[in-house]
């Protein structure tokens, strides 16, 4: 559409916003870099994931690996020598590849890393444009894979809970139920990604958005109102999972490590 | 009584500048009142266009200290006004004059989108029954004004100019109303991904943001319609499943 040059476009980050328009997109770049950080160096570790009964959430499920939570014991024969080992590379691409195409993560990081566009209504740093119509972002629409894949995932944490309710004693090797601060951590840890996983914007399309009549819902109209519930919150919820998920493994690490000390609280 | 700068965009054509007046005003009124009082004692020739003064017609939109918005809902105490308030007309449509901009695109636009087709009545006197709860989500929706303020702010207009191809979230929720209707019985999924470029949108909610009548616009309308058209084109295995179905 023709505009008349006075009103075209303005250059990169210009803006007649007096606001600090560029705190939040600076947040999340410096939140997310730090946390994909943080994340790569404890998968690189191979270390001081698991104490106890705990497992931390970034190598659950334990797919091979050495401690006594993995399901087919010790790294494979057929792992190439070269290549470095760690539970975490097994699983770690699908919380990755399920936060990557998340609806609210997507707008977030196409603002803060990709600058398109920086804030509302402030200039761009690019002419070109396709979104997310053709290669490569329209594989974001793959998201609702991630999705299955998550909410098994949620399944297998929820198991760590329990697990982590079994604490053995390790003179007598008698096993009984206790709960220590790192069962309580973990238990939230499962909470804050369920939030994050049922609200969901595909599992709001599941539970029957993705139906014209909401009486006729895939889950009732309870179950998608519950949903849209937790969705509302969305990105509360992706927050303070982010967080929470790299917190247990701070934690399990830190205990692991014998730096911080968990206590029985029952 | 307080007293404000103002740098209004002024001028047509190929000609625009900022032009500086200051005013009184009191408390409790709008920036919309202001730029009516600069009209009668500054600026007789100024144009602006407004009508209900009252947040329900959508023809005050403009951009205040940059930001899309309203001019008869914009207190005066909402904004700051140590530093001279800048009022510009809409970016994302071809500018008339002052703080008039052309959005008969809109119209256009919303012409070619296919109408309401409800299904056959359900009751022999013609009428349809359905249940409440099944037309609550298009409610909100139905509350647009038509100010295109959320068509102003989205880049993909205002930076990239893409009005063929995309017809921005105005018309993802009006499409939204359309196709969440529980008597509706049209497809309007194939010119959502071809004509209406719904893929352009990269969900970064500005619209929303600045919505005056709060729609959550990308979270219900344009998220929704997203995973409608990944169930028609983009789903591996629902095709599959569609597929063994149809033979
Ligand atoms: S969410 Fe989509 S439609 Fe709304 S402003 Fe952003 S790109 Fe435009
Ligand atoms: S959706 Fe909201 S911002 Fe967009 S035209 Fe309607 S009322 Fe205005
Ligand atoms: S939309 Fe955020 S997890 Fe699916
Ligand atoms: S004059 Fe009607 S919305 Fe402002």
């Amino acid at each position: 559409m023709s505009r008349a040059e006075a009103m075209k476009p303005r250059g990169f980050g210009q803006t007649q916003r007096r606001d600090l328009w560029w705190v939040e997109p600076l947040a999340i770049l410096l939140g997310l870099s730090g946390y994909i950080v943080y994340a790569t160096w404890a998968a690189f570790q191979g270390q001081f994931y698991h104490w106890g009964p705990y497992l931390s959430p970034f190598y659950s499920p334990e797919i091979f690996g050495d401690s006594p939570h993995s399901w087919f014991g010790p790294k494979p024969a057929w792992w190439p020598a070269w290549l470095l080992f760690s539970p975490a590379f097994l699983i770690l691409w699908a919380p990755g590849g399920f936060r990557f195409t998340c609806y609210y993560y997507r707008g977030s990081y196409y603002k803060a890393f990709w600058a398109d566009p920086p804030g509302c209504a402030v200039g761009e740093p690019r002419k070109s444009y396709w979104g997310e119509r053709s290669f490569p972002l329209i594989i974001q629409n793959i998201h609702r894979y991630f999705l299955y894949v998550a909410v098994i995932f949620i399944f297998f944490l929820a198991i760590d809970v329990w697990k982590a309710l079994w604490f053995t004693d390790v003179q007598t090797g008698v096993t009984s139920f206790g709960i220590g601060v790192g069962t309580l951590v973990l238990a939230l840890n499962v909470i804050m990604l369920g939030g994050y996983t049922f609200g969901c914007h595909s599992m709001r399309h599941f539970s029957g958005g993705g139906k014209d009549q909401l009486s006729k819902a895939t889950f009732g109209l309870k179950g998608y109102n519950c949903v849209s519930c937790l969705n509302r919150n969305h990105m509360r919820w992706a927050w303070g999972s982010l967080f929470w998920v790299a917190f247990t493994d701070v934690y399990v690490r830190l205990v692991a490590m014998g730096i911080w000390t968990d206590w029985r609280i029952f | 009584m307080s007293s404000a700068t103002f740098q209004l965009w002024r001028g047509s054509g190929a000609d625009g500048k900022y032009t500086t007046y200051t005013t009184d005003y009191q408390e409790g009124m709008v920036v919309l009142d202001v730029i009516h009082k600069i009209q009668a004692e500054q600026a007789p020739n100024l144009a602006v266009r407004w009508n209900c003064k009252a947040g329900k017609c959508g023809s005050c939109s403009a951009e205040i200290n940059g930001k899309p918005r309203l001019m008869c809902m914009t207190r005066m105490n909402e904004i700051p006004v140590e530093s001279p308030v800048t009022i510009e007309p809409m970016r994302a449509f071809p500018w008339i004059r002052d703080l008039v901009t052309d959005v008969s695109w809109n119209y256009r636009v919303k012409k070619q989108i296919k109408k309401f087709k409800p299904r056959p009545p359900d009751n022999p006197d013609g009428t349809w029954s359905m249940s409440q709860e099944d037309v609550d989500r298009v409610q909100e929706f139905r509350k647009c004004i038509e100010c295109f303020l959320c068509q102003d702010v989205c880049h993909v207009l205002r930076e990239h100019n893409l009005h063929e191809e995309f017809v921005g979230p105005r018309f993802f929720v009006y499409v939204a109303a359309l196709e969440m209707h529980p008597l509706d019985t049209e497809n309007r999924l194939e010119e959502l991904v071809t004509a209406k470029g719904i893929g352009y949108c990269n969900i970064t909610k500005c619209c929303t943001k600045v919505c005056p009548e709060n729609i959550t616009i990308t979270d219900n309308a344009i998220i929704p319609l997203k995973e409608r058209v990944v169930d028609e084109y983009y789903d591996p295995l629902k095709r599959l499943f569609r597929m063994f179905r149809s033979k």
